[in-house]
This record gives C-alpha cells, sequence and structure tokens, in this order.
C-alpha cells in the first residue's frame, strides 16, 4: 500500500505537466482528474480507459445520447459507484476508494430526490448533521444558501408543497450548503418545463460566475450544454469524443457524431470527391461542385472521397449560386428551413422567413466554407 | 368570478335564441336497474357470510337450557353474560381450569415479540436487498424465496429437536424464534419489494449527504415505509395469533397460546358440550385479529393515499 502510494504522489506532478501542455486555459490547479477508468459488469464494459482532466472552477458540461455513459461517468467521480479500474482525484487527492461524503462534492439530481418526510429546511441540514457540525453553523450555511437561491420563503415547508422549480432550487441548495469543491448535476433540468428550463439554466449559470467552484454536468440537451459550459465532453458508447469549448464543438467537429449531434437543426452531410482544376480544389458530388478555397484545415488531394457537413445556416439561398432545387419549407418563425436538393443529394438551408421560394423552383446556393467540415468517410474524422 | 372559462361554457350553454339547455351530469335514479341487483347481490352475500356470526354470538348470550330448546336463530330471551365470564375465566382444559385467559396472555407473549422482531430483521433484510447490492445478494435471495416454499411439515420434527439442543423447547422463547424464522421469507420479499420501489436517487442523495447504512434506514426509508409496515403487521399479528400448528408442537400445557388452548375447550370430550361458552370462547379468540383489521385497516388506507402523493 505504501510503496502504491509513492507512486501516486510521483504520478501527480506529470499529470499537472501534462495539463498545462495539453489543454488551453488550464493553468490553473487540477481540480478533478479522471484516470484511465475503467467500468464494467461482467462482460459488459460501460467505460473503457477513460481519462479526463477538470480545471478549477471549469464548467464542464458531459453530453450525448441516452446510454452514452456520462451518468455513470459523473456516478463513478461522486462515488456512487465501484470502479472497476483506474483512479480518481479530486483537489489533489486520490478519492477512488472514498465514500462520496468525503469526496468534497454536492449533487443534485434529476428527480429532486428530496427526503419527503423532512422539511425544507430538514433537507438542507441533513448532510451536515451528518457531518456533526455544531447547530449555529449549520443555520448560518443554511440562511445564506437559502439567500443565495431565494428560497427563504420555502424553508419550512415540505418538498410535496413545492413546485419542480423550487424543489430543484432546494435540491441545489443541499450540494450548496455542504460547501463543496465540486458540484455534479446530473441531467438537473430534464423534468422541468420548458420556460422552468431556461429560467434556471441561467440560474446555474449566475450561480457558477458568483461561487467559481468546479461543475460537472450532465445532460442530453445540447443547448443546456452550449450556453454554460467552459468545455463540452461529447460521449457515445462510453467515449469521449471530443472535449473542447463550445466554439470549436460546433464549429469544428471532431468527427461524424459530433457534427450530428450538435446543431439544431442538424448538419446536412454531402458525399462526394475532392477535384482539382486551374490549382483550386473543389468538392464534387453528382454533378455539383463548391469551391473549397477558405477551409479551415488542409484540404485533401484530389480524387479522395470525402463527406463535406455544412449547417444550414451556413448556407444562403439566392438566385445566383450552386444550382438546387427546393424540396420542402419548413417555416420556424424567425426563419425558414429549406430542404433542397443539391448534386442529387438532399441538403438543408436556413433561408429569412420570407425567402419566397416555392416548391419545385431552381435557386442558386452559396457556401460559407470557413465554417463548413471536411470528414474521411471510412474513419468518420474530421479531415 | 366571472372568469374566461366560465364565461365561455356560460355562453356555450345558452344558444342563439337565449334558451338554456340542461347541463351538468345526467342525474340518475337511486333505484335504478343497475342499483337494485347490484345492492341486491351485496346485501344477500353480506348476510350469508354474517349468519354464522349471528348464531355464535346469539347463542354465547343464551344460558344452556334456552339453547336446548333449538331454535338456533331466535334471539335469546334472557341475555346471559355468564357463559363470556366461563369462557375467560372458568373453563377447564386438562388441569388448568383459569378459562381463556391464560392462553390470552400466552398468545400475547408470543405475538408481540414474532412481530417486533421478524419485521425488524426482515425490513433491514429487505433495505440491504434492495439497496446495497452484495456480492451474493440474489443467490440469497433466492435461497430465502425458496423457504417460503418448503411445506412446515417437513420442519417440525428437526425443529423439535433443534429447539431441544438448545433447551428451550417447550418454551415461548423457542417458539417465538419459529415464528421469526418462518416469517422471514414472505417478510423479505415484501420489504425488498417495496424498498426497491423507492427513487434510488434518494438513496444516492443520503449517500452524499454522508448517511450511513443505518442512517439512511432510520432516517430516510423508515419514515417513508409506513404503508408496508401496516401490511406486514397485519399479516404477522393475524398469522402468529392464528397459527395452531407451532403452537401445539413447541409449547406445554402451560405456554398453549390461545388457539390451542380454545381447539381443547371446544373438543373436551368429557361432561356436557356447552355450546355457549364454546362460541364465547370463539368470539375472544378471534377477537384480536379482527381488532387489527378494523384498527390498521384504516391505517392502512392512510398510509397508501400518503405514499401516493407525488414528491
Amino acid at each position: 500500500m505504501i510503496a502504491q502510494q509513492s507512486i501516486d504522489a510521483r504520478r501527480v506532478p506529470e499529470a499537472e505537466e501534462r495539463r498545462v501542455i495539453g489543454m488551453p486555459g488550464a493553468a490553473r490547479a487540477s481540480s478533478v482528474s479522471v484516470r484511465d477508468l475503467r467500468l464494467a459488469y461482467g462482460a459488459l464494459t460501460v467505460l473503457d480507459r477513460l481519462s479526463l482532466d477538470i480545471a478549477e472552477g471549469e464548467f464542464i458540461v458531459l453530453l450525448g445520447p441516452s446510454g452514452c455513459g456520462k451518468s455513470t461517468l459523473l456516478n463513478c467521480v461522486a462515488g456512487l459507484l465501484e470502479i472497476t479500474d483506474g483512479q480518481i482525484w479530486i483537489k489533489g487527492r486520490n478519492v477512488t476508494w472514498e465514500e462520496p461524503k468525503d469526496r468534497g462534492i454536492g449533487m443534485v439530481f434529476q428527480s429532486y430526490a428530496l427526503y419527503p418526510q423532512m422539511t425544507v429546511r430538514g433537507n438542507l441540514a441533513f448532510g451536515l448533521r451528518n457531518a456533526g457540525l455544531p447547530k449555529a453553523e449549520i443555520e448560518t450555511r443554511i440562511a445564506r444558501a437559502a439567500e443565495i437561491l431565494q428560497i427563504e420563503p420555502l424553508l419550512e415547508r415540505k418538498p410535496a408543497a413545492l413546485s419542480g422549480g423550487q424543489r430543484q432550487r432546494v435540491a441545489i441548495g443541499r450540494a450548496l450548503v455542504r460547501d463543496v469543491d465540486v458540484f455534479l448535476f446530473d441531467e438537473p433540468l430534464s423534468n422541468l418545463d420548458a420556460k422552468l428550463r431556461s429560467e434556471l439554466r441561467v440560474e446555474i449559470k449566475r450561480l457558477h460566475q458568483q461561487l467559481r467552484n468546479t461543475m460537472i454536468y450532465v445532460t442530453h440537451d445540447q443547448i443546456e450544454a452550449l450556453t454554460l459550459a467552459d468545455r463540452i465532453a461529447v460521449m457515445r458508447g462510453g467515449i469521449i469524443q471530443q472535449l473542447a469549448d463550445p466554439k470549436t464543438i460546433y464549429n469544428r467537429p471532431a468527427n461524424l457524431f459530433v457534427a450530428g449531434f450538435i446543431g439544431s437543426p442538424a448538419m446536412t452531410f454531402l458525399k462526394g470527391r475532392i477535384a482539382e482544376r486551374g490549382g483550386a480544389s473543389f468538392f464534387e458530388a453528382g454533378g455539383a461542385a463548391i469551391a473549397l478555397d477558405g477551409y479551415q484545415g488542409e484540404v485533401p488531394p484530389a480524387g479522395r472521397e470525402v463527406i463535406l457537413g455544412v449547417r444550414p445556416e451556413h448556407v444562403s439561398v439566392g438566385a445566383e449560386g450552386a444550382p438546387a432545387t427546393v424540396d420542402i419549407d419548413e417555416p420556424m418563425g424567425s426563419d425558414s428551413l429549406l430542404w433542397l436538393t443539391f448534386g442529387g443529394q438532399s441538403l438543408s438551408a436556413r433561408a429569412p422567413a420570407e425567402h419566397g421560394f416555392g416548391r419545385g423552383e431552381k435557386v442558386g446556393l452559396g457556401f460559407d466554407i470557413s465554417k463548413a467540415s471536411l470528414f474521411d468517410p471510412r474513419s468518420e474524422q474530421r479531415l | 368570478m366571472a372568469n374566461p372559462d366560465m364565461l365561455a361554457t356560460t355562453l356555450a350553454a345558452t344558444d342563439v335564441m337565449g334558451r338554456a339547455e340542461p347541463r351538468g351530469a345526467r342525474p340518475r335514479k337511486t333505484l335504478s336497474r343497475r342499483n337494485v341487483m347490484l345492492y341486491g347481490v351485496l346485501i344477500v352475500v353480506a348476510l350469508y357470510y354474517l349468519l354464522p356470526l349471528y348464531v355464535m354470538l346469539v347463542t354465547s348470550l343464551k344460558g344452556m337450557p334456552e339453547i336446548r330448546l333449538g331454535g338456533i336463530f331466535a334471539p335469546p330471551m334472557e341475555i346471559t353474560f355468564e357463559p363470556w365470564v366461563k369462557a375467560w375465566s372458568e373453563a377447564c382444559t386438562g388441569l388448568n381450569c383459569d378459562g381463556l385467559s391464560r392462553g390470552f396472555w400466552n398468545s400475547v407473549r408470543i405475538t408481540i415479540p414474532s412481530v417486533a422482531l421478524s419485521i425488524a430483521i426482515a425490513s433491514i433484510n429487505g433495505y440491504a436487498l434492495a439497496n446495497w447490492r452484495f456480492k451474493g445478494a440474489n443467490t440469497f435471495f433466492a435461497i430465502l424465496i425458496f423457504g417460503a416454499f418448503v411445506p412446515y411439515q417437513v420442519m417440525l420434527y428437526p425443529i423439535v429437536i433443534l429447539l431441544r439442543e438448545i433447551g428451550l423447547y417447550g418454551t415461548l422463547t423457542g417458539l417465538v424464534i419459529v415464528h421469526t424464522i418462518f416469517g422471514m421469507p414472505i417478510l423479505t420479499l415484501l420489504f425488498r419489494n417495496y424498498f426497491a420501489s423507492v427513487p434510488e436517487e434518494l438513496f444516492k442523495a443520503a449517500r452524499v449527504d454522508g448517511a450511513g447504512f443505518w442512517g439512511i434506514y432510520f432516517k430516510i426509508m423508515l419514515p417513508m415505509s409506513l404503508p408496508i409496515f401496516v401490511v406486514a403487521i397485519i399479516l404477522q399479528v393475524t398469522g402468529i395469533w392464528n397459527d395452531f400448528l407451532f403452537g401445539v408442537v413447541y409449547t406445554k400445557p402451560d405456554t398453549y397460546p390461545m388457539t390451542v388452548q380454545l381447539n381443547n375447550i371446544v373438543n373436551s370430550v368429557t361432561g356436557v358440550k356447552e355450546y355457549n361458552v364454546n362460541m364465547a370462547a370463539t368470539i375472544i379468540t378471534g377477537l384480536v385479529p379482527l381488532t387489527i383489521y378494523f384498527i390498521s385497516g384504516k391505517l392502512f388506507v392512510r398510509g397508501i393515499a400518503a405514499g401516493a402523493v407525488k414528491g
């Protein structure tokens, strides 16, 4: 055991260096560090050799479809699941085998998970009483949390007498009073209706700006991810597909999955190949061609098969440009989504609400190629 | 009061010509054919089941001369509580002539610790099986459930030997242990399923809040589980109070539970059959489970209703 620990201790600076070199803006101390995490139930591997370093005060969102392992990862960090292999460090301490209460974390759940038989005050005090804090200290902390979350009038009520939004606020308060280093959110807004969700989203962001705690936030809602995160980890099948800030994730997705998962309406993908004429590169598909000058990245050599991904808002529809035919018009209020046939493939584009294009009409398309992405059809990776 | 909804309904009910149409549910006749059939059948069935109870009650209030006249449905001409007193404190079973009272107190001394012990252990078992999935938990549970299907008769004699060896044969303690063990499979199943239905996130939240195995059990789970405890209490009290087989096998005449004593009074072959005393004794014995049903039945419904509130 002692030998093991000394090895671990020596590994810390190494990890620090690697992180400082490898990650932008992460000069601060690492707050949560997941190292080679593996979780398996018998033959079924849920998480495999997953590593993730989170800087102090960072807001990180784990984003992915259902069953991608994002909640599982959060539960591992919380200590609610026993991991098969690997290590979890919080605040420079190896907490891999520590109880959830000793890890310095607070957790907020999707179903709020308030203790139904206790009042709001009782709910907030429960963890503090278990920690054996003096009464006066408990009262001070509850008062402070209640003030931050504006739940003072609710303190004597039972959870059943609260609305969904109020319940979730109390649940956040329960993490807040514990005065922890790291906040864990497990889809906290999924049970709320759309309006409350956007309200509480802003409130969580404000809370983060106020407290500057490290926050790990699990969601399948990309709007939440894009609005809240300092960095997003897009996950699929227990593997982090891309870990980057929201802008990079949106504009330079690392692979086809990330590109298709992020963005609404979704990115369209065109199959084709690279062609070269007169020193300029083109993307060719079914007789149509798109000039690739201005592409952010290296354009592959001519003849190579590629997939071009463009977001609807980066395609402009007009009279001039690459020829296409209008199929379907989906008015969305502020603008319209046009489904077009371009080079024998389906493509969507955003157009102003009063675009005036009818079904079957021939139009010309313009592409903002600097915001487009080229993918390898076999590896599905960005080129 | 004139909110838009009400206005709309009023408008809808009043047509263009200003005539008011009838509104609300169609009124039902109390004596509709459906109601007559329904309540008729219910009343007949209720009477059918109440008749034996009526006969018992009436007979227990009659003196022996009146019973010999026949007419078991006739109400007593002269009400006497003599048979009740005799059944409670004077009826003879074997050498003891202190009536059912001895058996009653024996049964109380058997039932209370058996119920308390079996429910306490089974609820902890169920909680551990539902929330703290340890290695081999499923195997353990399967074996426990299998225990529910072993016929009691198979176990009777081995347990006699077992109790004799540990010096508890013929004692109330021995019987309490037997009842506790035999209640375990079904009660554990009951509690496990109930605790498994408690949202897992609540359990996780309590763990993050630093509550341990017992902290979560006593402070989170227990206060939420009144309904299932009431169900378990009803099940155990009636089951153990009504038990005859274990009582007659594992105790001695001094420590016989009430059911065994009732049997001895009713089935005594010496002397005259005192029907009125027998009836009174039977009612007294049945009174305890009956009371439990009446009291906790209400609590039970209330508990279920309280648990049904979302949140």
